[in-house]
């Protein structure tokens, strides 16, 4: 004990001071404005709760760590569970062959009903099977809506990102857009190239692609602000996610642009952004929606029988749009962290 | 390989005080020959090919404008590959640093906004629990034996994983919320991610911090006491310690630098973009490592300048930048990045070896 001692309250003195130091700006130097306080108590939506039975319910997705989109998805699923009275199992890896196993290992803990997103269906074929052989229920969300009948999904909530991508295309032509860009923050994503291919397909005007190394914001802000300079012309960039159109805000100023910024899904600082007119509007798949529909489907299913869609037609969530007509509605959703 | 310990400084041999270093390495070589064989030669004529193929291939790059873009990218790279770049010197690796960056940049904003605090608290705070990531690294790193690469593994999950949970634990959500409009947030933006004009050019502080960091680490490297000490652990432990080199202190300070890099761009992507998504980061590391390489730091140690990184930084922003300038076919990017660095390591090893023949 004495031998150690001394040593190590040496090692300890920095950490000591350094806490002091801490407990000493945390007494004195409060932030007169912003922050938590300034957050007003949100309440979660609440529907009553269901008295059946308590049934486990697995929602396996394709999410990256960290992705506010898949945030909003789950936290509806949460909703939905709670409010069913089931016990929602969360696990997901964008590795399609970790996510299939996944789904098995969700099959083996003989869950009451699986929500699955198809991100590559072809990996997720086989396990899929093998959980409709062993009788439980599976239903589909998000991505896979060319596929999850072919799968024998019970029934499919979601977008088309095909659809989604042509309606924005659509609503470009309104806005007089003539060249714009389309920002991929991922290369060799499916979806992100299909709601790209989507706009192209319905833009009138000229359409290009730019990637952007998403885990990397200062990259993301300088390769926009790049490609913005490189060709003058263009008027509206297009994003395709709510974090990388607030950077592309910022790229705008960088670049001296008079460039619009629209783009695919929402957060709370976007929905601010779209409000201060920074952001023309964007594109909404409702995730929230999505998570929501696919577990209280299941609940639906194990009692009462019923099927949206009646196992042909897919549930769409999307696309809706966003914008200064009806920003402030959707706004107050979103402080919340559920739109 | 061999040629690159040309720039090795008296290894294994004290520093003997008073006395110029006379280890007759240069002493019958020509001037020109002796500059090709200090390691950043060979990245800077590779950055100056690189640059002068897409000033001709890519007009948008001759606009000053455009440098300042290039030299942003390259900053916010290269303020991380200077200690990344002295960790490899000193013999050491950090797969850590890409989320570290961002752990640093959580830390600041939700425990200033979470207790509705100025931010400089959580700045602070900030620089503690990076300054500590990095001796929790160097401390283990030392104590064990184990390779770096084992140990800094470790880190780069336990911080990716906790950068989510902690975030969504705190938030409720898995990116920070906005303290754009709280106390000392402006004060912070000026020093971590303003920028200011220079003949009509708006230049990002970064560039700023960049040069003074690699000015600093050169001087460090070359001119101190300490900077010799980088070398010898890094060249050889065992010998290094024989001669009175403080190994462990060396080592476990050279990876809490690295804890202050990250710091340092972790506070300039919360003040540049007001909130932090916790899934950032991720891939980063490598970058920086592939931009010390470039700047001609040996991965086995021992070896490198602080002066090579800075282009090895800045041949990344002008790559990845100037084919967007070009505005070439965006699926091949990626390719063409790779075969871009390829070819600028290939020019570097070329005239480190054409050099140190003979």
């Amino acid at each position: 004990m004495d031998r150690s001692s001394p040593s190590r309250s040496r090692r300890l003195a920095p950490m000591v001071a350094v806490a002091a130091a801490a407990a000493l700006t945390l007494a004195g130097c409060a932030s007169s404005h912003g922050g938590k306080k300034a957050e007003e108590a949100a309440q979660n939506a609440s529907a009553g709760r269901a008295d059946t039975p308590r049934m486990t319910v697995a929602l396996v997705t394709h999410q990256a760590p960290g992705d506010t989109f898949w945030d909003t998805v789950r936290k509806g699923a949460e909703a939905a569970a709670a409010k069913d009275n089931i016990k929602l199992v969360y696990s997901a890896d964008p590795n399609a062959g970790n996510q299939a196993n996944l789904v098995q290992n969700a099959i083996d803990q003989k869950v009451d009903g699986i929500a699955v997103t198809l991100a590559k269906p072809d990996a997720m074929k086989n396990v899929i099977g093998k959980a409709e052989q062993s009788g439980i229920p599976v239903v589909g969300l998000n991505s896979g809506l060319s596929d999850w009948r072919k799968l024998g999904l019970l029934e499919f909530f979601g977008q088309d990102e095909s659809v989604a991508g042509e309606a924005f295309g659509d609503k470009l032509n309104t806005t007089g857009a003539k060249k714009i860009v389309c920002v991929i923050q991922e290369q060799g994503n499916v979806g992100l190239t299909q709601r790209c291919d989507g706009v192209k397909k319905t833009f009138k005007g000229t359409a290009e692609t730019l990637y952007v190394n998403g885990t990397d914001m200062p990259s993301v802000r300088s390769t926009i602000t790049a490609k913005l300079k490189q060709d003058s012309s263009i008027d509206t960039v297009v994003t395709l996610g709510a974090p990388f159109a607030l950077t592309a805000a910022q790229a705008l100023g960088d670049a001296g642009s008079k460039a619009k910024v629209a783009t695919f899904d929402l957060n709370k600082d976007l929905v601010k952004a779209v409000q201060n007119g920074s952001i023309e509007f964007a594109v909404d798949q409702q995730p929230y929606l999505q998570g929501y529909l696919a577990v209280d489907a299941l609940w639906l299913y194990k009692y009462n029988g019923n099927y949206s869609g009646g196992g042909v037609q897919p549930v769409l969530t999307g696309p809706a749009f966003v914008d200064k007509s009806n920003v402030d509605k959707v706004g107050q959703f979103a402080a919340k962290g559920t739109r | 390989m061999s040629m690159a310990q040309q720039a090795e400084p008296a290894l294994g041999r004290p520093p003997a005080p008073g006395s110029k270093q006379q280890d007759g390495r240069t002493a019958r070589r020509p001037l020109a020959l002796r500059l090709l064989a200090r390691p950043e030669v060979g990245v800077f004529l590779g950055a100056a090919a690189v640059l002068v193929f897409f000033l001709i291939v890519a007009p948008a790059v001759r606009q000053g404008s455009s440098m300042a873009t290039i030299l942003y990218q390259s900053s916010t790279i290269g303020i991380m590959a200077l200690p990344v770049a002295l960790l490899m010197i000193g013999g050491e690796f950090d797969l850590s640093s890409g989320v570290a960056v961002i752990s640093s940049a959580l830390t600041a904003s939700m425990l200033s906004y979470q207790l509705t605090l100025n931010v400089w608290t959580g700045v602070i705070v900030a620089l503690a629990v990076s300054l500590a990531i990095g001796f929790f690294n160097g401390w283990l790193v030392v104590r064990t034996g184990l390779p770096s690469f084992l140990i800094t593994l470790g880190t780069f999950l336990i911080l990716q994983g906790a950068n989510l949970a902690v975030t969504k634990l705190v938030t409720g959500n898995v990116a920070t919320d906005d303290i754009s409009d709280m106390d000392g947030f402006d004060q912070a933006k000026k020093l971590f991610a303003s920028s200011f004009t220079v003949g009509g050019v708006e230049v990002k502080i970064t560039v700023v911090w960049w040069l003074v960091f690699a000015a600093l680490a050169t001087w460090v490297l070359l001119r101190t006491k300490y900077g010799n000490w980088i070398f010898a652990v890094g060249g050889n432990k065992e010998s290094a310690r024989a001669v009175g080199v403080p190994v462990t202190f060396t080592k476990i300070s050279l990876f809490m630098l690295v804890g202050f890099g990250a710091w340092f761009v972790g506070m300039h992507n919360l003040f540049s973009f007001n909130t932090v998504q916790s899934g950032e980061g991720v891939g980063q590391e490598l970058i920086y490592i592939a931009a010390a390489v470039i700047g001609g730091c040996l991965l086995t140690g021992g070896a490198g300048s602080a002066i090579g990184p800075v282009f090895g930084a800045f041949m990344f922003g002008m790559v990845n930048q100037g084919i967007v300038f070009a505005g070439w076919n965006p699926d091949w990017f990626k390719a063409f990045l790779g075969v871009m660095l390829l070819g600028a390591v290939l020019i570097n090893l070329w005239v480190r070896r054409t050099a140190t023949r003979r």
